[in-house]
């Protein structure tokens, strides 16, 4: 990538807090990372981790404790109030209902930095909001009130506002927090499009671990007292970083399946013989009952996917019994039985 | 949107001619009967048929309505302010403790001087009503200075708010203490200062008076850009370029003082700078301030004058305090707003 793209950066970046009276209390130090344009970046991390306070030190709402934050090469802290608020913006993690206001007052809000001294829209800014609001995806909801809306559609609304804030960088502490799963999709879906195609840098925090590895084009592993790890979600995986991360925090990642492990004591041997995705779900209803699936016929019982038009299952006990099954819940049923 | 934009058009039109109508109600109506032709008589400088009338009309009602108008304008645009800063939508002009404040420096005149020095402030006349005014405006500026130093060393508004109500809390226990040591005659001045008045500001006063609350009325529709930031939390207004510190301490001045010249030559007039919001943004249904301010003074002084003529109805034998028919009026109107809400909104 082309050191021009560069938008964010940090050098030698300590970051945490200052209680009046009290000695600092860093969080982390020596952070060096940067963020480019179009880049779209997850910043993964158990509770306690210190993402919201990198995420405040690097969007400007509290000072590093040493250190320095570049935003296009200027350091953040020379920057005016003004200049910031054209530079970066912002999605927290309150929640944003105020009572009376519009979809398009909210959005319209993003405009602020460019309005004059009473704020009034011009017809460029009614504009651009409209634009935002369709391209969030909220046709039809410009008049409706925001106390109205779903947590989803709120939040989408808070990301319009930060769209027509039109900064090119954009950081969103925790947008996924508090919505069902389709709305997470959707919404980390739509960041990822507005960082390809209006080239914007986003960087959001999220617990969302399987999502930010299929979207995110790199990773930033950050836990408490330990440097932060960064890397496309592939070379982390591959490196052994989430593996040596997550088992730091007593979690079994497993680098084949890109989740976690769960583990099961007293795993048994089962031969399992099928195709395509019915031999994966198969396989994975035994493992969570205690059995370790081979290819190879032993001592043990053996699974058969016969299934041709409906589901079918065969199970042979080692003793030789043969009984079938319609249906995973069946075929659990019979080995339990058997097995005891 | 055409359509809301025409309600609001309409809101503000009934808001207008619901101000000038009341304007007139109130300079009519009152304990003596004079006929309409005498008051357009009076106020087009004629002569009316009594000399009399003359002066209730000019001496009296007149300033009275407009000591209303002003003052209603003043506490509900305060009480929007403070709904707007601290994010509560029980918030109103007093909750910095500022109507304490002269409640305080009214008790000390009052009460104090009785018992001390054996002046009875209340049986002075002009000079003691000008002794309270003082007292009231100083207690109240006291306080102000106050909130605001807290504001300068206090991050979040939410603190500050904790503040102002102890301020109160402080002020209502010393103000207790002094009631309970002062002669029967002087509590019960301090209790009626505490029920309000508009009667009480004269032409005199009125160039004190006005021009400041005219000045505040201003400065709060320089403030609405702030405003409508700050609908979205502090943090979000910091993001989009908003010196919060510094608006709020604009905010806290404007309202503030506000609050304490009203307080000082009216007492602390209740419930108008927390209905009126509330009342305003249920008939416009809007959170931008643009709309919000303009109408809320509309409508501040509007309630008041209706308040204010309610309190003077032909037939009372005295006028009756200006706090007991705010209360009474402006209790339901919130209730009703919020209940209407709710419906509106379902569960939520």
């Amino acid at each position: 990538m082309v050191m021009d793209d560069v938008l964010l950066e940090t050098k030698a970046l300590q970051v945490g807090y200052v209680d009046k009276g009290q000695p600092r209390n860093s969080l982390h130090s020596d952070i060096n990372i940067n963020l480019s344009k179009g880049e779209f970046v997850c910043l993964l991390g158990p509770n306690g981790a210190g993402k919201s306070t990198l995420i405040k030190t690097l969007s400007g709402f509290i000072p590093p404790l040493s250190g320095e934050v570049f935003v296009n090469n200027k350091p953040l802290s020379k920057l005016k109030l003004h200049d910031i608020a054209k530079t970066t913006s912002v999605v927290l993690t309150e929640q944003v209902a105020p009572s009376n206001m519009t979809v398009f007052d909210l959005v319209a809000l993003g405009r602020v930095p460019y309005t004059g001294f009473f704020g009034r829209l011009s017809s460029k800014d009614v504009g651009v909001v409209n634009q935002a609001i369709h391209d969030v995806g909220l046709d039809g909801f410009a008049e409706r009130m925001v106390s109205l809306l779903s947590d989803g559609e709120r939040q989408k609304a808070v990301i319009a506002k930060a769209l027509v804030q039109d900064t090119p960088l954009i950081i969103l502490d925790e947008p996924t927090a508090f919505l069902d799963l389709p709305s997470r999709i959707e919404i980390m879906y739509l960041l990822k499009i507005m960082a390809k195609q209006r080239h914007k840098a986003i960087l959001l925090s999220t617990h969302d671990l399987d999502l930010a590895l299929q979207m995110a084009d790199k990773i930033w592993l950050l836990a408490a007292g330990r440097d932060i790890e960064v890397g496309t979600p592939e070379d982390l995986v591959l490196d052994n970083g989430f593996s040596r991360f997550f088992n730091k925090e007593g979690l079994l990642f497993d680098n084949d399946s890109g989740s976690f492990k769960v583990v099961v004591e007293d795993t048994k041997p089962i031969y399992l013989n099928g195709r395509g995705t019915e031999y994966q779900w198969v396989s994975r209803a035994l493992k969570r009952v205690g059995y370790k699936t081979t290819t190879s016929i032993g001592n043990y019982p053996q699974v058969e996917i016969t299934s041709n038009g409906h589901r079918e299952y065969t199970l042979q006990m080692p003793n030789g019994k043969t009984q079938k099954a319609l249906s995973i819940h069946e075929l659990l049923g019979l080995i339990q039985v058997s097995g005891n | 949107m055409s359509i809301i934009n025409k309600k609001r058009w309409l809101g503000f039109l009934l808001l207008g001619v619901g101000l000038i109508a009341l304007f007139i109600v109130n300079i009519s109506f009152g304990s003596v009967y004079i006929s309409f032709s005498d008051i357009c008589h009076v106020l087009l400088g004629d002569e009316a048929s009594k000399i009399a009338y003359n002066s209730i009309i000019l001496n009296s009602r007149l300033p009275q309505t407009i000591t209303a108008l002003l003052a209603g304008a003043g506490l509900a645009v305060g009480g929007l302010q403070m709904q707007t800063l601290f994010r509560n939508p029980l918030a109103d002009p007093y909750i910095l403790g500022i109507s304490s404040g002269s409640g305080l420096g009214v008790a000390l005149v009052l009460l104090l001087a009785g018992s001390v020095f054996g002046v009875s402030v209340s049986a002075l006349g002009v000079l003691g009503q000008l002794t309270v005014v003082s007292a009231a405006f100083m207690g109240a500026f006291l306080v102000l200075l106050l909130i605001v130093f807290f504001a300068r060393i206090l991050r979040d508004n939410t603190t500050l708010l904790i503040v102002g109500i102890m301020v109160g809390y402080a002020a209502a226990s010393v103000i207790g203490i002094m009631k309970y040591y002062s002669p029967k005659e002087d509590v019960q001045a301090f209790v009626i200062w505490g029920m309000g008045s508009f009667a009480n500001v004269g032409w005199e006063q009125l160039k004190v008076f006005s021009p400041i609350i005219i000045l505040g009325l201003l400065v709060s529709l320089l403030l609405v850009k702030p405003l409508n930031i700050l609908v979205l939390g502090e943090n979000y207004a910091h993001n989009l370029g908003l010196n919060v510190k510094r608006t709020r301490l604009y905010i806290l001045y404007c309202t503030g003082l506000l609050t304490a010249v009203i307080t000082a030559f009216c007492g602390p007039i209740a419930f108008l700078g927390l209905a009126v919001p509330h009342l305003t943004k249920g008939l416009f249904r809007t959170s931008d301030h643009k709309i919000l301010v303009p109408a809320v003074i509309l409508a501040g002084a509007v309630l008041s004058l209706f308040c204010n003529f309610i309190a003077r109805m032909p037939g009372f034998e005295s006028a009756l305090p200006i706090n007991v028919v705010t209360g009474i009026l402006g209790a339901p109107i919130v209730v009703s707003v919020i209940l209407k809400r709710r419906h509106i909104n379902g569960s939520n």
